[in-house]
């Protein structure tokens, strides 16, 4: 058996090259390279799961550099979790760069984007391949720069411009304190490696520290509450960038590293808890913003965000297979929706909401695929979305009656707020003049394989098939118990899906008002608060940007005042001193004489002292 | 034995000779005499490089005779592993910092000569390994630089100049205090400062404080730290192009340089002492320089404090007093000598271009200058210490080892991380991205020759980025050496 994981990112790199310096020349063809490089990767990662299921596993490849003494390898890490990650990624990959050959076609940067979706790529699988903690964080910046590069793409939008920075800054806040979890590991127990954490030992609090500050990469780049701001403003980059980046692969990768560290967190019940609970605020907290969001691409981003949080819950709650296999249901149905959302836009040039209506009928095939996506995230059986979420439900039943409740919230919100656009968008009455055609063909295809994937993935895991899923990825923590989940959990889930798709149906659709206006007017206050975001962005740019740019202008006025006005203050004080000493030499020699005496006679009265005290 | 030090040190003195004689309409050979000669050092260097033993601890290529004998004074060169990256780094910079001076339009013949003493200088500094001389070239520095700021820089060149001179000269001479002072404390006197260690580590210890502070004065200024470093700024933003390449990439580089040859190795104890003053500096250094940078509005001054910041890093790994610090530190002075360099020239590159440097006036460049951007970008990464370029691995190493020492500070201190990829990337905005501010057919994007004097620092910083065992095997065995002395 040959081993070939590690060529798996090679292609997508050399395709990065390729693109970045030959691009003005390829130009259209720069596309094919990009998509060539990922079907590449896509047969090797097939054929690295082959392998695995043969028998293969990781190997090491080479030192990179020495550590305190201690060589820091890299290497492959070959387990159920790489391999359903690499698939995942070149299936989405390839056809999300399929799809861009249709929707980036009139972009003068053409070339540049494939290169830039090449690198995101090769970063995407260098990440989950890394075998051990520091190759993982250089590949995580490297993702962390493509989304930078790409959410900045149309540069000569200003929105775009301070959307990339705010990205990149705030996951860099998680960044440091992964850093730091990786310093403080490495003290704790002298090695980096994945493999060694299962046998971790170490002072408790260092290992606990270590676990909560890999959490904090995990909440920036999965953009979990509180540092999930920069997620609905990263929607200012093409939505093909969207759906691949920021919600079907590289915001998971917080989730992946929580599970691949799970027997660190599984260790310390408190940090699987802090887990759990910053999951169900993020979930619960970006579900209430969905709800009432008019953007379309906004309302799939806070999904994504409620999405990601469902999963730390269903980690933190022990559900090690839950989490996971949502994260795959998850990706593709979500990268379904971005590119269905993309197709829209696409048409009728307007990410308003409030200007669709009625598009099912003049969007054939992006409309069918769109309720595919909704209802499988929405969880109706026997979609995928519907099992994967089961699954966490299952979870947090019994033990964490509050997670439950809030997951089953969430669940209930999810199937209102993806309802809810979908009606707007694709039925009732248009309500606009908006020219509307159907997407190339380039864009359509991907679509429906994605919503082929939305709508069987889940089987893979569901009880007709025994959990297989789960059991294979539940090689770190077995799987919990055959039964589950219970009839009652599938019941309410199901209950709670069918409910927020009926409510939605009757306010939007049959137009009912359920509450007398009183009311309604009594709430106006949680409508602002939810449409403003619960005014996160504005807290924190009073509490924290701000204050923070203040404290820099202070310190260059501190600096040119005090620390130079010193220094220059100094100087003057020794040119002065020299102006005056500079009066004794005034040319004249009866001043030098006169000094001279003085000073002789100074010399005679401490020697005559001197010899008075002698005796 | 071919002396290739001395080669090293005087072919620019050569060169120097050489344009001197020219005549001085002769502008295009002169700048051939300096570019050759630099070339020459730059290839004698990597031949350094490759004819370097690695797994060795003692001085190599060691050229040594008595020079004054009623004093003791020898001369005496060598290179170990501290220095070997440092020689070659000076050598690249010297040389593209050379290839840069066509934007020096007047007085041309005092230039080169100017410039290429200055090269004997830095060269000298770094391989002399006799009090004596290293003071020599020390000061050597100095006064070309005076003059390279004074005659060819900015509207306030006399201000930074001036400045420049008297506070690097008020450190060096308290180090002259020191140098003396070790001098006649061993028996018999002696300027060697490979074994005046033996002697000076066995003196009084309120002695060797005394010291140690009075080289900390010299070298701290010259690194600069806090709050010694407001020469910097203005020294920098006044220089002409290459000589801020020159000032940020290797002149700074002498003061780290100085803790690592003198300041550590002759007296442990007060290494020892002042090592948690030390980091405690350093994570000055690294916040305040970037505060402060985040406010600039000026382009090169904002590289100018990202420099003061970035030093905070060395001086941290310094700090560690462990070998991950120490590699780190020294890894990260020749990175921030390329990643710098590298910047000012692309600084340069705007100014010729736009004759401003406020960063407010730019923005949206990446459309006229798809290829400037490109690098600006790249160069922006690898400072804020991206994964996969230089920057990263010696800030890493720098901050792991200060990390195994002192956990909160450095904790703090890696708050620096983010205020850096704050203040690049806020510059990257305004120069970049965004509507195109002002005339955009002013913008040409670069020319080859532009193209080609970054490319090598761009290279530079993927190999060492990829594979930092290519300078960290230098530095290695006589980090483990100084390690071995100091406990």
């Amino acid at each position: 058996m040959v081993n070939v994981a590690h060529l798996i990112p090679l292609f997508p790199f050399l395709a990065f090259w390729v693109n970045i310096l030959l691009g003005k020349t390829l130009h259209r063809a720069s596309a094919w390279i990009s998509i060539i490089a990922s079907l590449i990767s896509m047969v090797l990662s097939i054929s690295t799961a082959q392998g695995f299921l043969a028998g293969a596993g990781s190997y090491p490849l080479g030192t990179w550099l020495t550590f305190f003494g201690q060589p820091i390898a890299f290497g492959v890490i070959v387990d159920p979790l790489t391999v359903m990650m690499l698939l995942v990624v070149t299936v989405v990959a390839t056809l999300i760069m399929i799809y861009s050959v249709g929707y980036m076609g009139g972009d003068p940067h053409f070339s540049r984007y494939f290169a830039y979706m090449s690198l995101f790529t090769a970063s995407m699988l260098g990440l989950v391949l890394a075998d051990n903690l520091l190759m993982l964080y250089i590949f995580w910046e490297g993702v962390g720069l493509c989304s930078y590069l790409l959410i900045a793409f149309w540069f000569e939008r200003p929105a775009a411009a301070r959307a990339g920075l705010k990205a990149f800054l705030t996951t860099r806040i998680g960044d440091t304190g992964l850093l730091l979890g990786i310093f403080l590991l490495f003290a704790a127990t002298g090695s980096l490696s994945f493999t060694d954490l299962s046998k971790a030992n170490g002072p408790e609090w260092m290992l606990m520290a270590a676990a909560l500050l890999i959490f904090s990469g995990a909440v920036g780049k999965s953009a979990q509450f509180p540092l999930h701001v920069w997620l609905p403003d990263a929607m200012e980059g093409p939505t093909a960038v969207s759906a691949l980046i920021h919600a079907a692969t590289m915001v998971a990768a917080g989730v992946y590293l929580v599970a691949r560290c799970f027997v660190l967190f599984a260790a310390h019940p408190v940090c699987l808890e802090v887990v759990a609970v910053m999951g169900g605020i993020s979930a619960l907290m970006a579900a209430s913003i969905a709800s009432v969001n008019n953007d379309i691409k906004k309302v799939l981003a806070y999904s994504t965000i409620s999405q990601l949080g469902l999963m730390m819950l269903g980690l933190g709650v022990g559900g090690y297979s839950a989490g996971t296999f949502h994260l795959m249901t998850h990706a593709f149905f979500k990268a379904l929706l971005f590119l269905c959302a993309g197709s829209i836009i696409h048409g009728v040039h307007t990410q308003d909401i409030r200007l669709m209506g009625g598009l099912f009928y003049r969007m054939k095939t992006t409309g069918i695929t769109f309720v595919i996506g909704t209802l499988a995230i929405a969880g109706v059986p026997p979609l995928s979305g519907f099992w994967s979420k089961d699954e966490i439900l299952a979870q947090a039943f019994g033990p964490h009656p509050v997670l439950f409740i809030t997951a089953l919230l969430t669940s209930f919100l999810t199937a209102f707020y993806m309802a809810r656009l979908m009606l707007l968008v694709l039925f009732g009455k248009s309500r606009s003049e908006l020219q509307t055609h159907e997407s190339p063909v380039t864009m359509r295809f991907p679509l429906v394989v994605l919503s082929f994937f939305a709508l069987f993935a889940g089987l893979l895991g569901s009880p007709w098939m025994h959990h297989a899923f789960q059991k294979f990825l539940a090689f770190q923590v077995p799987y919990p118990s055959e039964e589950a989940p219970s009839k009652f959990v599938m019941g309410l889930s199901i209950g709670v899906s069918l409910l927020g798709i009926g409510l939605a149906y009757s306010i939007y659709i049959l137009h009912r008002r359920f509450l007398p206006e009183g009311i309604r007017a009594q709430f106006g206050w949680l409508y602002r608060l939810l449409m403003n975001k619960y005014y996160i962005d504005e807290i924190y740019e009073a509490v924290f940007v701000q204050p923070f740019l203040r404290l820099c202008r202070l310190s260059f006025r501190f600096d040119m005042a005090a620390i130079d006005g010193v220094v220059n203050g100094i100087a003057n004080l020794v040119r002065r001193a020299g102006g005056i000493l500079r009066r004794l030499q005034s040319g004249f020699v009866q001043n030098y004489l006169l000094i001279q005496t003085i000073g002789v006679l100074i010399v005679i009265m401490t020697l005559l002292g001197k010899l008075c005290f002698q005796f | 034995m071919f002396p290739i030090l001395s080669w090293l040190v005087f072919l620019p003195l050569g060169g120097a000779l050489v344009v001197f004689l020219l005549p001085k309409k002769e502008v295009g050979l002169m700048r051939g005499v300096a570019l050759v000669s630099s070339l020459a050092v730059l290839i004698l260097s990597l031949r350094l490089c490759l004819g370097f033993a690695q797994g060795k601890t003692e001085m190599q290529f060691v050229e040594v005779s008595p020079w004054i004998p009623q004093m003791n004074v020898m001369y005496f060169l060598g290179v170990d592993g501290l220095s070997v990256s440092l020689v070659f780094l000076t050598a690249l910079l010297g040389f593209l910092a050379c290839a840069a001076s066509g934007c020096i339009l007047h007085r041309q013949k005092e230039y080169f000569i100017l410039y290429q003493l200055l090269m004997t200088g830095m060269m000298g500094t770094f391989v002399a390994l006799d009090f004596f001389l290293f003071y020599i070239f020390w000061e050597l520095v100095l006064i070309p630089m005076y003059f390279l700021i004074g005659i060819w820089g900015g509207p306030r060149r006399e201000y930074a100049a001036m400045k420049f001179f008297l506070y690097t000269l008020a450190g060096s001479v308290l180090m002259l205090v020191a140098i003396i002072t070790v001098y006649f404390s061993a028996t018999p006197h002696s300027f060697n400062m490979l074994e005046l260690r033996n002697v000076t580590s066995t003196l009084d210890f309120p002695l060797q404080i005394f010291l140690f502070l009075a080289f900390f004065a010299a070298f701290a200024i010259k690194v600069p730290i806090f709050p010694f470093h407001t020469w910097l700024p203005d020294a920098h933003v006044e220089a002409p192009t290459p000589i801020s390449v020159i000032l940020a990439g290797v002149l700074l580089k002498l003061g780290a340089y100085g803790f690592f040859r003198i300041g550590f190795p002759l007296f442990p104890a007060a290494a020892h002492y002042f090592s948690f003053a030390l980091a405690i500096l350093g994570l000055l250094n690294v916040l305040y320089g970037a505060c402060v940078a985040m406010a600039q509005t000026d382009f090169k001054k904002m590289i100018a404090y990202s420099s003061v910041s970035h030093m905070g890093f060395v001086l941290l790994g310094l700090a560690a007093m462990n070998a991950t610090g120490f590699n780190g530190a020294l890894l990260e002075m020749f990175n921030h000598g390329i990643i710098t360099g590298a910047m000012f020239l692309l600084v340069g590159m705007l100014y010729d271009r736009a004759h401003t440097r406020d960063l407010n006036q730019f923005g949206g460049l990446s459309g006229p200058m798809p290829v400037y951007a490109f690098y600006l970008t790249f160069c922006s990464l690898a400072s804020l210490g991206l994964p996969g370029l230089n920057g990263f691995v010696g800030e890493f190493l720098s901050l792991a080892g200060s990390f195994a020492s002192y956990r909160i500070l450095t904790a703090i201190s890696a708050l620096g991380l983010i205020i850096t990829a704050g203040y690049f990337l806020y510059m990257l905005q305004r120069v970049l991205f965004g509507p195109i501010a002002t005339n955009p057919r002013q913008y040409s994007d670069l020319q080859a020759t532009e193209i080609l004097t970054l490319t090598p620092l761009t290279i530079i910083m993927i190999v060492v980025g990829f594979f930092p065992i290519v300078i960290l095997q230098f530095q290695e065995t006589a980090v483990q050496g100084l390690l071995k002395w100091l406990f």
